[in-house]
């Protein structure tokens, strides 16, 4: 009872928070309510023993990635009524785009429901939960079966972070930076000397 | 926990619980006797932290209220409660409020997973080092949030370096994480701590093994983790007079303060987790486990907290381009160095664990 019961409030607050996303006046509070939805979706994970993938949703989505969207949308100066002049006009397309989404969900629940031979019981690859933890069932099958897939991910991932870098990273001229290992490295004679001066010569 | 209350019902009232009500009791009475020593012991550390530092500056520190001042933090909580709350007239409100609350209510329940003996634990999960991660890495928000709901520029400034340094040295303790949790071949934290036991010529703890510079750059991003100094430019009084806290007071003042001694407590609890053996004696000699095992953990604890406040009272704060250089282009990499060496080390020396 508890289980369903928990689902439930789980998967309301999810929808809620996924509407209230598109549905809110201030982006501020569109990021947090995508945070609730992100929150609300890992705790659904750990409802159906997928406790791994349920934190790994917390510590990436909500950890990191919503951090630097509210890191951006606190700063971008927005004027609200402008960003939703166009609502009506883009109605139409917007709609359509939903329209084929949910079309596909539901061609995916169709043919999960009626057992597809694309499909056929997905929980097979895994052991069961009662004989391997989920975080060691995925290693072994990212690890061996899908080695390829998943390092060729990383590599995408990499190659997009290393051309995000490149594409902003500019050298400007007449800026002083500070180098820290020179500064390790200066030593006291470096930077004066050690004169005699005689009595009533200078030093000439 | 729940058989134990059955059977104290019977035995005090003479009657028997359900099942279900026995449950959600266990586990209230379990969160009761986690959050009530937890909030005696940040009320207490904050005199210690003050204590450590009058010491190290040859002051005397807090001495009036109460036997040796020890009454001191109860005193400072009293005054806050008893303050009015101010909430800025252009200010979120909801968020204003949701901030400090969510602070206070993260650095808390964290504490969920920590084991404090064998077997002493609320909740034993699989992925209890994930959890603690996950949570600590939700803490950012508190700081975020109550910076952009003041609507105060000082506020604002606080949060956005908050934001900025939270998220950097995560990355940091992701990868000694992962080094520690691949020498221990498990992600339960009692089980982190059970492969602890005898590591290195009878020493329990990982900080005598070439994991030592990961305990060391543990303990650093923790310092950044938890804004203290050298790294709490998010607050620092002589630029941004508090940062994210300048605009509030009374309670939500006292909700930052209390979550923000919570997360350095925790941390130390992690580190001893981590590396210094947790509940186990520092020494595997069988004498030394006739004391009970949380009362090594809270000496490592107590130990770590004074780490802590003696890095407060003896180093400067650090400029914010040489922290962000530490996070991203020393710690970083050399963590991930170590990531590597210790797979290596592992394969090699074929001690993978099953």
């Amino acid at each position: 009872m508890i289980y369903t019961l928990c689902f439930y409030l789980f998967a309301t607050i999810t929808v809620f928070s996924a509407i209230m996303v598109i549905a809110s006046r201030n982006p501020v509070h569109s990021v947090l309510y995508l945070i609730l939805a992100f929150f609300n979706s890992a705790g659904l994970f750990v409802l159906l023993g997928a406790e791994f993938v349920a934190m790994i949703l917390v510590i990436v989505y909500v950890g990191a990635v919503a951090v630097l969207f509210m890191f951006v949308v606190m700063m971008l100066d927005i004027d609200y009524s402008e960003l939703r002049k166009g609502f009506q006009k883009y109605l139409p397309i917007g709609g359509l785009i939903g329209l084929v989404l949910l079309a596909e969900l539901v061609l995916v629940g169709m043919g999960w429901g009626l057992g597809s031979p694309v499909t056929t019981d997905p929980a097979t690859a895994t052991p069961a939960l009662t004989e391997m933890t989920n975080t060691e069932a995925l290693g072994s099958l990212i690890y061996t079966k899908y080695i390829f897939l998943f390092q060729m991910a990383g590599l995408i991932l990499l190659v997009a972070m290393i051309g995000a870098i490149v594409l902003t990273h500019r050298k400007r001229p007449g800026v002083k930076k500070q180098s820290v290992n020179k500064q390790v490295m200066r030593r006291r004679g470096d930077a004066y000397e050690i004169v005699k001066v005689k009595p009533g010569q200078g030093l000439g | 926990m729940a058989d134990l209350l059955v059977e104290f019902f019977q035995w005090a009232f003479g009657v028997t619980l359900v099942p279900w009500l026995a449950m959600i009791m266990g586990i209230v009475v379990g969160i009761l006797a986690i959050v009530l020593p937890l909030l005696i012991a940040v009320a207490m550390s904050v005199y210690m932290d003050r204590k450590v530092w009058a010491g190290m500056q040859m002051r005397r520190g807090p001495n009036v209220v109460g036997p040796w001042g020890l009454l001191q933090s109860f005193a400072d909580g009293l005054k806050l409660f008893l303050k009015e709350t101010i909430i800025p007239a252009s200010a979120n409100k909801f968020i204003f409020l949701l901030a400090p609350a969510l602070t206070f209510l993260l650095a808390l329940v964290a504490w969920a997973v920590i084991p404090f003996d064998a077997g002493m634990v609320l909740a034993d999960l699989n992925v209890g080092i994930l959890y603690l991660f996950a949570i600590s890495s939700l803490g950012v928000y508190g700081i975020i949030l109550s910076g952009w709901a003041s609507n105060s520029r000082y506020a604002f400034l606080g949060a956005l370096r908050s934001a900025a340094q939270m998220v950097s040295y995560e990355v940091s303790i992701g990868f000694v994480l992962v080094t520690v949790l691949m020498c221990a071949g498990s992600l339960n934290l009692s089980e982190i701590v059970m492969a602890q036991k005898d590591t290195f010529m009878g020493v329990n703890g990982y900080w005598f093994t070439p994991l030592f510079p990961m305990l060391i750059v543990f303990f650093i991003s923790a310092l950044a983790e938890t804004n203290r100094p050298p790294f709490d430019l998010p607050e620092a009084e002589a630029e941004i007079v508090a940062g994210y806290q300048v605009e509030y007071s009374s309670m939500a003042f006292a909700l930052f303060f209390l979550g923000e001694y919570a997360n350095i407590i925790l941390m130390c609890a992690m580190t001893s987790i981590l590396f210094l053996g947790g509940w186990l004696p520092p020494l595997d000699w069988e004498p030394l486990y006739l004391i009970p095992g949380w009362v090594w953990f809270f000496g490592k604890i107590l130990f770590m907290f004074f780490v802590f406040a003696w890095v407060k009272a003896t180093v400067p704060r650090y400029r914010y381009d040489q922290l962000m250089r530490l996070g991203w282009k020393i710690f970083l990499p050399l963590s991930l160095l170590w990531v590597v060496l210790t797979g290596f080390f592992l394969l090699l020396t074929d001690k993978i664990p099953a």
